[in-house]
């Protein structure tokens, strides 16, 4: 029997604020262990939260940019279950009136080729809601340690419907997720940070039935390879003891990346009990329509418009678009060089291929960088007018990587302008088929490759200055005259 | 009717993580059976279309602006902790 | 010295203070020699620290002789119900669960009153987590009534009244959730004040029910109740629930009387079950309003009467289960030792830190919200709790108070309900309701029984609607002399 897939998600996503969602203390990653803490955090006698305004913006700005409906009101609930990461033993979330509904994630399935765009899906999303993180615990020997650090960093989380079906859609979902909460300035979604953290519910049933199979949740997927390897394992998991006669048990299962396997977690003594009730200490949110239309006002273009538009307006082929697209500083940067020059597919691959290299191998970020987007436009200008040469350009543009010159300045300080002296040219050209007969026999003969040992020459006699145009039509011109 | 069958105290106290002894919980099974017995009479009342009133105050969008404070000092933190090591908390080992 | 203030208004000695008649820190010795001599009778304080607030005293003279004293308050003592963080002193709750918990911080009250120069002067026992009406259920034994030391003071607030009473302070802290603050006023003869929900910050009230608390206090008069509300009100960016609304000058609105009063009169609150005393005492006040010119009409409060109870402790107690929740052993707090577990360690430092009436409602408020239950209790009570409000709300159309006795009994006799919790449930009749409606109310002295115990007159005002209360409060005060007489101890 064929079996099918049916996956949802459940991300959680820390929202990049200065302060935690219910206090003021700094959020963070990285501090020593209990120096973000203060009385609301550790659950003190008397302690009271207060929401953070920032926080709301954020998942508000995501919702919009996902789609969803910003719910008019929307309330705090308290999640009580006890855990040592949990200082007040509930947890503030939103549980039946979430501030996002509905909305949906684009995603881009793996095309048939690497240069070519694959499938593109909307994948529906149930909603999305704001609640606070818990500590780190750090098992040791004996005992565990606790760390209040991360305890109330604003987290949002985003569950999507059941409405995916392969390792791969999920493993696009949460990259097109990653990309848009990134470029939308909600969060960093570092994975080892801890920033995007993703649960999986998976089950399967025989292709053409309706009815849901019994789900696995699968946890611990804490990398995005992890995402496509866990959920590929479960799959077979599920389809092999199917097959085999057996039948799946709901459970919570842990998959362990490394070695690439997963394990049933010991099912939690009291299963989910959580006396879910309105908090008394929060009081409701209204979203109205101008709070909506301010955020809106700060939306950036999604990756996928961004993409399209890329390729309809500058004739971008897909790979290159690939490239620049998901990094939201090179798109925009890319945007500025096309503005400021005619050619811009001939920038978008000084971008994509030098100015990244460089970048990736000088361990600097683009924001860092001396090159700005005048010089890439002026280079590219320099190049498309005869100015340059090629050669000479790279060299430029590694100078002006190293030194934020303009490269106009550097051509002059390296005498890099290309020779269009056409008397000197005439007899270096001369020069040169007096001293390659052999290859001019060839290419009079027929083989027309011979020609470049001849240009070769030339360009060789200018010191690289020739404008290779030029050279081509000259050593043409007279080869032609040589002709019996 | 027993009205102490309204309330399983054994399943109760596990969700509130107390540990209760034989007779603490046959004690509370009488006295909370009766306290249930006397609020259904709550039951009584007419509260179609009564919004429920989960606040002090019916008032709307309070917040802080997402301003850096300061927070307690490691010391402060873990001043009353029964029990620390390396500037955490020490829980005894949890077993998933 | 002691004799001649111990048992002064807070106004009388800011007087004595401000005219050099006597120091800070001499005011602060009477009380502490008084605190010395009473306190093996009336157990009041759970904890005290005399060398701290001498140092405070003399702070406070320092600043007198500087010419820079703060105000009224400048070198008062006053004590904290042990639920009210100062930083470095103890926070217990009355409770073995936090017997040895240090504050690292202070509340918004306390804060406030450190900044107009108040001494803190010791904290003051109280029923555990502010769980009763007796001041029994201490895990440091029992407060006693300084009236009658056979009796109980009242609760949760005991040790705040008796304390006051006893002539150990001049005013305290206390936090009312369903009569926390006006039925031990009314049993020890005091001034009870509890503001309207959201006047006064609870930023700092280690909670028992978060949409029912309220911090208030204990005074000796309707005026130094005033002249602390001013100090103690107004919007906490700290308490989301802390409101933003303008303040009158509660003390200067005192003696004006805008326009003959409206007086409602609860006719529930008469029925059976109110001690002939005590009603004959309260239509005593009512005569007095009616020849002071106040229109005193009878007003009907049906489901506040039958429901208002019932409501309370499935509100109270669901929102206790998860406040007391962070109370693990974990963090702080006491921690079992008897196992090593991780997960009974929870359950064995609770069952070791938690006593009986804070367990019975930890479980009932665990229930009444876990599966299958919520609707039939906790949403029901919450509607209900809307239907009372609006109850309310309705009768304030045609009055600008209510006026009930505080308490149906005067002072009961220590371990007379302990065994009944229902019984001891059904004696805040008359205060609940104000706290589940978020009004203000206050308790003031209206005489004494026969047994020489006193008397509680509760007036009821509207939301924020103080001023008006205490002026109307303080014309009965002013026309009697309830609040002069001291117990004999
Ligand atoms: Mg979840
Ligand atoms: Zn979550």
């Amino acid at each position: 029997m064929n079996y099918e897939a049916v996956i949802g998600l459940e991300v959680h996503v820390q929202l990049k604020t200065a302060s935690k969602m219910f206090t003021r203390v700094a959020a963070g990653y990285g501090a020593p262990p209990n120096t973000l803490t203060d009385a609301v955090v550790l659950a003190l006698p008397g302690a009271l939260p207060v929401l953070n305004k920032e926080a709301l913006d954020k998942i508000i700005k995501a919702g919009l940019m996902l789609g969803c409906t910003i719910a008019p009101v929307c309330k705090w609930d308290r999640k009580n279950y006890f855990y040592p990461d949990s200082p007040k033993n509930y947890q503030i979330s939103q549980y039946d009136q979430p501030i996002c509904l509905a909305g949906s994630v684009e995603i881009e399935l793996p095309g048939v080729a690497r240069n070519v765009m694959g499938e593109h899906k909307q994948i529906p999303l149930t909603r999305i809601h704001l609640e606070e993180d818990v500590g780190k615990l750090t098992h040791e020997a004996h005992d565990s340690l606790v760390d209040f650090n991360r305890a109330g960093t604003p987290l949002m989380e985003i569950v999507s419907e059941p409405a995916m079906h392969s390792a791969d859609e999920a493993f696009a979902f949460l990259t097109s997720l990653r990309t848009t909460m990134v470029q939308g300035g909600i969060s960093d979604c570092d994975m080892e940070k801890g920033q995007l953290r993703c649960d999986a519910n998976i089950s399967i049933r025989p292709v053409g039935e309706t009815k849901l199979g019994v789900k696995v949740e699968l946890k611990n997927l804490n990398s995005i390879s992890y995402v496509r390897d866990g959920i590929a394992l479960e799959i077979r998991r599920q389809t092999a003891v199917l097959t085999g006669g057996g039948s799946i048990v709901q459970e919570t299962r842990q998959y362990d990346g490394e070695a690439g396997t997963s394990v049933a977690m010991r099912s939690k003594e009291m299963a989910h009990d959580y006396r879910y009730f309105p908090d008394p200490d929060l009081l409701p949110v209204q979203v109205d329509a101008a709070w909506q239309a301010t955020i809106r006002a700060t939306i950036p273009e999604l990756p996928f418009d961004r993409q399209r538009r890329f390729i309809a307006q500058y004739q971008l082929p897909y790979t290159i678009t690939a490239v620049l697209v998901p990094e939201r500083d090179l798109g925009d940067f890319f945007e500025q060089v096309a503005q400021l020059c005619s050619h811009p597919q001939a920038a978008a691959n000084w971008l994509v291929n030098d100015l990244r290299r460089e970048l990736a191998s000088g361990k600097i970020a683009l924001t860092e960088s001396k090159i700005r987007p005048m010089h890439i436009a002026a280079l590219v200008d320099l190049v498309e007018q005869g100015e340059i040469s090629m050669t000479a350009a790279k060299e430029v543009f590694n100078d002006m990587f190293q030194t934020g010159e303009a490269p106009a300045a550097i051509v002059i300080r390296k005498n890099l302008k290309q020779s269009t002296d056409s008397g000197a040219l005439e007899q270096w050209v001369q020069s040169a088929i007096a001293a390659n007969p052999r290859a001019v026999a060839e290419f009079l003969a027929g083989k027309e490759q011979a020609i470049n040992a001849v240009k070769g020459a030339v360009m060789k006699a200018s010191q690289g200055k020739a404008n290779p145009k030029l050279v081509d039509e000259l050593v043409r011109r007279q080869l032609l005259a040589v002709k019996p | 009717m027993n009205p102490s069958a309204d309330i399983n105290i054994e399943y109760v106290a596990r969700l509130a993580r107390l540990a209760l002894t034989a007779a603490e919980q046959q004690k509370l099974s009488q006295q909370l059976g009766d306290i249930l017995h006397y609020v259904d009479k709550l039951k009584q009342v007419d509260v179609t279309g009564i919004e429920p009133m989960a606040h002090g105050s019916p008032v709307f969008n309070v917040w802080g602006a997402d301003v850096i404070m300061a927070g307690f000092s490691v010391d402060q933190a873990l001043q009353n902790a029964p029990e620390q090591r390396d500037d955490s908390i020490v829980v005894p080992k949890i077993v998933e | 010295m002691s004799a001649s203030v111990i048992f002064k208004s807070v106004a009388e000695l800011s007087a004595l203070l401000a005219a050099k008649s006597i120091s800070a820190c001499e005011l602060m010795q009477a009380f502490a020699a008084r605190t010395t001599a009473v306190e093996g009778r009336v157990h009041a304080f759970n904890s005290r620290d005399e060398a701290g607030a001498l140092s405070l005293a003399a702070a406070s003279d320092a600043r007198r002789a500087a010419g820079q004293t703060r105000g009224p308050l400048d070198g008062i003592p006053i004590g904290f119900k042990d639920v009210i963080a100062v930083e470095g002193q103890p926070l217990t709750a009355s409770s073995k669960m936090l017997a040895n918990f240090i504050s690292p911080y202070d509340a918004t009250v306390t804060t406030k009153l450190k900044m107009a120069g108040a001494i803190p002067w010791g904290r003051l026992n109280l029923d555990e987590f502010a769980m009763g009406s007796s001041t029994e259920n201490s895990a440091f034994g029992a407060t006693a009534n300084p009236w009658d030391l056979t009796r109980v003071p009242g609760g949760s607030s005991g040790g705040s009244a008796a304390a006051v009473a006893a002539g150990e302070m001049p005013v305290a802290l206390g936090s009312d959730t369903g009569g926390s603050i006006r039925q031990p006023a009314a049993f020890c003869g005091l001034v009870g004040l509890k503001p309207t929900y959201g006047l006064v910050s609870r930023y700092g009230l280690a909670a028992f029910a978060s949409s029912l608390d309220q911090i208030g206090t204990l005074t000796r008069t309707v005026g130094d109740a005033a002249q602390m509300l001013k100090i103690i009100a107004g919007h906490d960016a700290r308490d989301s629930t802390s409101l933003s609304t303008v303040m009158p000058d509660y003390s200067a609105a005192l003696p004006k009387k805008s326009r003959p009063w409206r007086i409602g009169v609860p006719k529930e609150f008469f029925g059976p079950g109110l001690d002939a005393e005590i009603g004959a005492a309260v239509q005593q006040a009512l005569a007095f309003y009616r020849s002071a010119g106040a229109e005193i009409t009878e007003v009907s409060l049906p489901l506040t009467a039958e429901y208002a109870i019932a409501v309370y402790y499935l509100i109270a107690t669901a929102e206790a289960s998860s406040n007391l929740a962070r109370y693990d052993g974990i963090r702080y707090g006491h921690r079992a030792r008897t196992t090593t577990d991780a997960i009974s360690i929870y359950a064995q430092s609770r069952a070791e830190g938690f006593g009986e009436e804070v367990k019975r409602r930890i479980i009932l408020g665990t229930h009444v919200l876990s599966s299958g239950y919520y609707d039939a209790y906790y949403l029901r009570a919450q509607k209900v709790r809307a239907l009372i409000r609006g109850e309310f709300m309705s009768v304030f159309q045609n009055c600008d108070v209510l006026l009930s006795p505080t308490t149906p009994t005067a002072a009961f006799k220590i371990g007379e309900k302990s065994a009944d919790p229902l019984a001891m449930y059904l004696n805040d009749i008359y205060t609940i309701g104000v706290n589940l409606a978020g009004l203000p109310g206050i308790s003031l002295p209206c005489g004494f029984t026969t047994g020489g115990l006193p008397i509680g007159l509760q007036i009821i005002g509207q939301p924020f609607g103080e001023a008006e209360m205490l002026t109307i409060a303080h014309t009965y005060e002013q026309g009697h002399a309830w609040h002069t007489k001291y117990p004999n101890l």
